[in-house]
């Protein structure tokens, strides 16, 4: 009796999530591992009566932004979305999140699932349920006491998207070869997108590459435009695998102190199929390597960078072949050339987020112009960018967790110019990586000729102390500051009135001066959100 | 006037063997070195060009994945392998940390196929493991304590040519059973410590300093750091580790 079941799961899910409410404290992950333990397949059910499917938004970085930006372009459709939205992110958080919007009979209130997915649990989840879209942001190394490495967790990630069903489309960062490859042999639809500005990014290696040597055959890759770490615009001159044509790419990316402008190019590939439907089932280069009239007007050495828009095929080009026929047709209706982008929120990587976020609305048929104008109207997720003020001064709420996030936050800071006051806080439980050894490979050289002042704070503070030390701030800049009250209360009294403070912290760090901006008075609760 | 007394630090792999935040123990050396106004030069040395391997006077090698550990291994196996290992025969330093240490050994036994050779400038022989050692790691030598954090699956095993670095308080160390972690022989060092390990264990650091310089300058006497925020974060990492074991 499998309803029985599914309704005796939600019962005890809904109960321990109202107890947890009551005693005051946000209920995120326990009661979906409540709910779990009666009814292990209580997510499939849930997911599989949401008329317009489920969408799982995994990566390193990103995945919160991306699934809060396709959440409210789906609110703009006038859809509900399930969104698991307090960043909990492991396959209980998703079963809390589709527990919390289904009635007492087991049947969901909403009707599009969206699913921010860790990506070390999309293996686990993509078993539980079948989505109609995977979107893969990118991979760096993070937390490296947790995932280990990752080559290793990208190879369970492709064992994971090759064994999804035919119609469930996969969409990946062109840009990111760990990424792009995770197409490689399978056989189900595959969108991607990227970035095709010529302006963007350099030609300088950095040093916290992950992916020197290509995915396939272990030879250098040679890069035409490096953006960050290893993505960028790629190729393999061994094998010949190479940076895929975008279905969804940026033209042009202007970024400015509070947000960018893009403008979309529709398609740059001729055969948006080719990289999954290739005979042998393991080939994705064909199509980059044979360069389409597209591919040589947006990334071609002599490239303007924008195409005029007569140079875009139409979607037809692509294989109306097997169930998702419906649905790529459906991105000629979406092509988007030349169309621009707002996106209020500062730094590339939240144009490549913006960008993943259009690329999954395509798959879900929703308009462009329905995406870019939720996109237009998007606030900032919990520690992304997010500001608060407090007591006159401005604090910027920068969460950081690994060198490839840690470098897009400070070059997106840096750029406007700014001379940061920093309030940095480092802790080292699971949700933050035990190990806090990351913080050597990110860029703080770039960071501390900037740096006016620095409160450190955290359970490992002074490791980020001394790394401030050797990355060259003076002594006298920086002071340790054990509780998280008297560190806020520090770096408000060292900044001026008027003057902006930026957060840094892990994910805990983050949590905790959060809840001491709360009692403080300064901030709601953040699963309030 | 004598000219400044410089040192040369020559970083082993950096694009394939620099995971775990093995940069800052080149960072490390580097700026220790210059704030007792030595010169201090950082060149890379990676798999495909021939090693000048006269120039350097201490070398770090970090750890890498498993792609990057082939890749590297092969390379090894040839020229560059033969020039190494004349570098340290001829007095240069190494600094080795994981997978780095692991290819300074005898050989390396995955769990299916054949051994690959090491370089064999650590007398050490590491097997593959079934569980990850993940956590940290606080390790007591002779001459003083060493804290970092530890993940690995190779369990390592010393030769009567290889002394242990010193003796495992938390963690599990060279191959959990013995007690043990890491290695030293001659002027070669290796361990599993990430960290970085230099930056919170600047004694360490500093006998690398002094072995590099000595390469060419003869010994030289290192004026003591004001070590105040390398102290601090070595004691709360300290504290972490016996509280959490």
């Amino acid at each position: 009796m499998p309803a029985v079941r599914a309704a005796a799961a939600i019962a005890s899910g809904k109960i321990a999530r109202s107890l947890l409410r009551a005693s005051g404290r946000g209920a995120t992950a326990l009661p979906g591992l409540v709910a779990l333990a009666v009814d292990p397949r209580l997510v499939a059910r849930l997911a599989d009566a949401l008329p317009h499917g489920a969408v799982c938004v995994s990566g390193t970085n990103g995945k919160t932004t991306c699934a809060r930006m396709i959440a409210d372009i789906a609110r703009g459709a006038g859809w509900s979305p399930v969104h698991n939205r307090s960043g909990s992110n492991l396959d209980r958080g998703v079963a809390a999140a589709l527990l919390a919007d289904a009635t007492w009979r087991a049947t969901p209130r909403g009707d599009v699932g969206i699913f921010e997915v860790d990506e070390a649990s999309l293996p686990r989840v993509l078993r539980r349920l079948s989505p109609r879209v995977v979107l893969v942001t990118n991979l760096f190394r993070d937390q490296l006491d947790r995932y280990h490495e990752i080559d290793a967790l990208a190879r369970r990630i492709g064992v994971a998207l090759r064994a999804l069903p035919d119609d469930t489309v996969v969409v990946l960062n062109a840009d990111d070869p760990i990424v792009a490859s995770l197409a490689l042999g399978r056989k189900g639809p595959v969108i991607t997108f990227g970035v095709d500005d010529p302006a963007v990014g350099g030609t300088v290696p950095q040093a916290i590459s992950d992916a020197t040597r290509c995915p396939r055959c272990g030879e250098p890759l040679v890069y035409r435009r490096i953006v960050l770490a290893h993505v960028g615009d790629w190729a393999c001159p061994g094998c010949g695998l190479a940076r895929p044509p975008r279905d969804v790419a940026a033209a042009r990316v202007a970024l400015g102190p509070d947000g960018s402008e893009m403008r979309l190019v529709g398609a740059t590939r001729a055969d948006a199929a080719s990289i999954t439907q290739d005979p042998e089932g393991g080939e994705m280069s064909a199509s980059g390597a044979s360069g389409s009239d597209d591919e040589t007007a947006t990334s071609g050495p002599e490239g303007s960078g924008i195409p005029s828009s007569g140079r875009s095929r139409p979607r037809a080009a692509i294989a109306p072949r097997g169930p998702e026929g419906a649905q790529l047709r459906a991105r000629a209706a979406a092509g988007g050339d030349g169309e621009i982008v707002r996106v209020p929120l500062p730094g590339l990587y939240n144009a490549y987020n913006a960008l993943a976020a259009i690329a999954v609305a395509r798959v879900l048929e929703i308009p462009l112009r329905t995406a870019t104008a939720a996109l237009a109207a998007f606030r900032p997720a919990f520690g992304r960018l997010e500001v608060v003020s407090a007591e006159g001064r401005t604090l910027r709420l920068v969460l950081v967790k690994n060198p490839a996030g840690f470098n897009a936050a400070i070059a997106a800071l840096l750029e406007t110019g700014r001379r940061p006051r920093l309030l940095a806080a480092l802790n080292d439980r699971d949700a933050d990586g035990r190990d806090v050894s990351w913080i050597w490979d990110a860029d703080f050289e770039s960071l501390a000729p900037a740096v006016e002042t620095a409160v450190v704070t955290g359970l490992r503070g002074p490791d980020l102390a001394l790394r401030l030390k050797y990355a060259g701030v003076p002594r006298d800049r920086v002071s340790v500051v054990d509780r998280w009250r008297d560190a806020i209360a520090r770096a408000l009294a060292d900044a001026p009135a008027g003057s902006e403070i930026v957060v840094l912290a892990t994910y805990t760090a983050m949590l905790a001066l959060r809840d001491a901006l709360a009692d403080m008075g300064h901030v709601g609760r953040f699963w309030e959100d | 006037m004598a000219a400044v007394p410089d040192l040369r630090i020559g970083h082993l792999y950096p694009d394939l063997m620099s995971i775990y935040g093995d940069l800052g123990n080149v960072l490390t050396l580097a700026r220790r070195a210059r704030w007792r106004g030595f010169d201090a030069e950082v060149r890379a040395f990676t798999a495909g060009e021939r090693f000048d391997a006269e120039w350097p006077d201490v070398w770090f090698f970090g750890g890498g994945q498993d792609q990057g550990q082939d890749v590297v291994s092969r390379d090894l196996a040839g020229p560059n392998g033969e020039s190494l290992r004349r570098s340290l025969d001829g007095g240069a330093a190494v600094l080795s940390v994981c997978g780095g240490y692991q290819l300074l050994g005898r050989e390396y036994v995955p769990e299916e196929g054949p051994a690959i050779r090491g370089l064999g400038v650590i007398d050490a022989t590491t097997r593959a493991g079934r569980r990850r050692f993940v956590g940290n790691l606080l390790v007591d030598t002779p001459d003083g304590e060493l804290i970092g954090f530890e993940n690995h699956s190779g369990r390592t095993y010393l030769g009567p040519a290889a002394r242990p670095l010193g003796r495992v308080v938390v963690g599990h160390g060279n191959n959990g059973e013995d007690r043990t972690e890491g290695a030293v022989q001659g002027k070669a060092i290796g361990c599993y410590l990430h960290g970085s390990v230099l930056p919170k264990n600047p004694w360490l650091a500093d006998r690398l300093i002094g072995w590099g310089l000595a390469r060419r300058h003869g010994p030289v006497e290192l004026e003591p750091l004001d070590d105040r925020e390398e102290r601090s974060a070595h004691e709360s990492a300290v504290e972490v580790a016996r509280s959490r074991r």
